[in-house]
């Protein structure tokens, strides 16, 4: 089953012609990922990389029946992108743009209330390398090849780090049921809790990693949650232990400005809610891979 | 981005937040002569983009010309030091020259960025003059919170509510809200991220005043806010991450000795910590960003080197949309170009990593090459050591 995207998820790629949304694009077809088009306003009509053009998000979701978007419209028109498609249907959304305004997006987010809890979009970033259910399809940026299928879910603020993740996993033969980017900024779509909720409820998951870092409450909030309701075992890593007080380190949410908001710190409300801590980036693989071997036993 | 507190009395001044009168210093001359506009006992104020600056000697009340300019010669050019700045400090070169203010009462009002409630927030507090972290912990009791709506922005009431919960007379209330509305105009109107009154000042005579001001704007937003951008000011950032900056990289400057280059926000601060895990220290944070070409590594190379601190160099890069035969290639360009002597470490993974490794190889240089992250992190540190 996966989260939020499979093999037959009709997806929309919004900034259809532009320079980075048409090499993606094309990387996600390659993938075999269920692309039923795009959306360039005053390009509607035309085609792209084989695929109709769409003047708007409405037009796609009437036309073509897209159910899925990703958006890689650059910053100043980003938030108005994505409320269109809220505003259009779309039920799972994707934003890989870098540099949103923090106030775009808390407009977003009150935007999307306006939609009853069961029509409103899910919306996933800004600033995010985006979504991949293995072997089925991929709404995002990243190297495909080095996930494999299998049944632990990722979340994760880091792209790259991501990445490193599923290589480990990949290379102790660990696959993975979806892995979500929910991206670097203090504002986003979604939450660790947010999509750990989603994996709780997704048959083809067994366990969870959270790849988290400085800045925010959105890990010990996971933290908390998985405590109260979680069933599935959930790993964490969380990056910048080494990083200092009040500096931005490149992700614009990744700052430490109040307590709780330090590696150390989130690492230690973490603990004291049972989630098992993987201690350094290079042993995310192999604390999954002995957290699968103590399931198996339980079993 | 930062600016002064002076930059940010002019701003809010213009939203209609009542500020004293004050103008600026160059030079113990302009000092005295912007003192002798105001008349009467001046403040003489340092400015750097630091909090607690009165602790640090920044701030200095004076009454006569010559004390006006000894404090003028005695703060330009000097390094104030503040444990927000960090032992090397930050260099003094304006003043704010401010009439003094008659104060009654100190109330300390904040505009921040909340996370969890993805709002607006605003923070007030009776126990003014003291900051935030304080008041938190010695009376928390005081601090008042109110979360602005963004679909209709922050309403009078509210305002009303927090003035009223300061305690004040029904005539301060009539001058507070509208510096309370005033503030939070700005914040949304100039895309900023905070906004911090502190003290706000209830005079004897019965006026609000902000007697200091800071504001810090998203960066995100400068694209819109051009008239913001031009407030930067360099000469209080690092030079190190000046440098970077100003060539679109994301850069930190640290302390120790390893120069860091990598791909991704979120690997780049896994790689410091496997640094520092693996007994080393970081001489910075520096994330090349997506779709890094040859030139664009080159040119991380001379922002890290540009540090005289580093004695060997760990490239990292995981490439999603990077491809690592370019990385190498950069890796190649920079240490011919720059006549790189220092142990170089360099780890590629992910998009064409085969071919990547093959251009180091071919080149004929002595680079170290690493597996792993922990690999590439025990090398670098190895490498540093025996530097």
């Amino acid at each position: 089953m996966a989260i939020f995207i499979n093999e037959k998820t009709p997806i929309l790629i919004q900034g259809f012609t532009g320079r980075i949304g048409t090499f993606h694009a094309q990387e996600m077809i390659d993938y075999g990922t269920n692309v039923i088009g795009g959306v360039t306003p005053g390009k509607g009509g035309t085609t792209h990389l084989g695929r109709p053009v769409f003047n708007t998000v409405k037009g796609a979701v009437d036309e073509a029946g897209a159910e899925a978007s990703i958006v890689f419209v650059p910053p100043p028109f980003a938030a108005d992108a994505i409320m269109e498609a809220a505003d259009a249907g779309i039920k799972y959304c994707v934003c890989i743009t870098d540099g949103i305004p923090a106030q775009d997006m808390i407009r977003v987010k009150r935007y999307m209330r306006r939609y009853k809890k069961e029509n409103r979009m899910v919306l996933t970033g800004p600033n995010c390398a985006g979504t991949i259910s293995p072997g089925k399809a991929m709404l995002g940026i990243m190297p495909g090849h080095i996930y494999l299928p299998g049944r632990v879910g990722i979340v994760g603020r880091s792209g790259t780090l991501g990445y490193e993740a599923a290589e480990q996993m990949k290379a102790l033969g660990i696959g993975v049921s979806t892995s979500v980017g929910i991206g670097g900024d203090p504002i986003n779509g979604s939450s660790h809790r947010d999509v750990i909720e989603h994996f709780e409820n997704d048959p083809d998951t067994d366990a969870i990693l959270m790849i988290g870092e400085i800045g925010g409450p959105q890990e010990a909030e996971a933290g908390l949650w998985s405590k109260e309701h979680g069933k599935k075992p959930l790993v964490a890593y969380i990056a910048g232990l080494s990083a200092p007080k009040g500096r931005r380190m490149g992700h614009a949410g990744a700052i430490v400005s109040a307590f709780g908001e330090s590696a150390a710190e989130k690492v230690d409300i973490l603990q004291s809610c049972g989630v098992t801590i993987a201690p350094t980036p290079s042993e995310m693989g192999s604390t999954i891979a002995q957290v699968l071997a103590k399931m198996k036993k339980v079993a | 981005m930062d600016i002064h507190e002076y930059q940010a009395k002019e701003l809010l001044s213009k939203f209609g937040v009542p500020i004293p009168r004050g103008g600026l210093a160059y030079s113990p001359e302009q000092a005295t002569y912007r003192a002798s506009e105001l008349g009467g006992t001046v403040v003489v104020k340092a400015q750097i983009h630091s909090g607690a600056r009165g602790k640090a000697g920044g701030i200095k009340v004076c009454k006569t010309e010559s004390e006006i300019e000894s404090a003028a010669e005695f703060l330009l050019g000097r390094k104030l030091v503040t444990h927000q700045t960090g032992p090397a400090g930050k260099l003094v070169s304006r003043l704010y020259i401010e009439e003094a203010t008659n104060i009654d009462r100190e109330i300390y009002l904040g505009f921040v960025m909340d996370r969890a409630s993805e709002r607006v927030m605003v923070i007030a507090s009776a126990a003014g003059g003291m900051d935030i972290e304080e008041i938190s912990s010695k009376q928390p009791d005081t601090i008042i919170r109110v979360s602005v709506d963004p679909a209709v922005g922050m309403q009078q009431f509210q305002a009303r509510e927090i003035a009223f919960g300061l305690g004040v007379d029904p005539e301060i209330v009539n001058k507070l809200v509208p510096a309370i509305m005033g503030c939070y105009r700005a914040f949304r109107d100039l895309d900023a991220m905070m906004v911090e009154i502190n003290p706000l000042v209830i005079t004897k005579e019965k006026q609000v005043v902000a007697l200091d001001a800071k504001m810090s704007f998203d960066e995100n937003a400068l694209f819109r806010r051009p008239h913001i951008a031009e407030l930067r000011d360099k000469s209080q950032e690092d030079p190190r991450e000046t440098y970077a900056s100003d060539r679109g990289l994301a850069y930190v400057g640290l302390d120790g000795d390893i120069g860091c280059i990598v791909n991704g926000a979120g690997l780049a601060m896994a790689t410091l910590d496997m640094i520092k895990l693996a007994g080393g220290e970081p001489a910075n944070f520096l994330d090349i960003g997506g779709g890094a070409s040859p030139e664009r590594v080159t040119k991380s190379f001379r922002a890290v080197l540009r540090d005289k601190n580093v004695k060997a160099i760990l490239v990292n890069v995981f490439a999603g949309i990077n491809r690592c035969d370019w990385v190498a290639k950069g890796v190649v360009d920079a240490i011919k170009e720059l006549n790189i002597t220092m142990p170089v470490v360099v780890r590629l993974s992910g998009t064409n990593a085969e071919e990547g490794r093959k251009i180091i190889d071919q080149s004929g240089l002595t680079v170290i090459s690493a597996e792993t992250l922990a690999d590439a992190a025990k090398k670098s540190v190895v490498a540093a050591k025996a530097a």
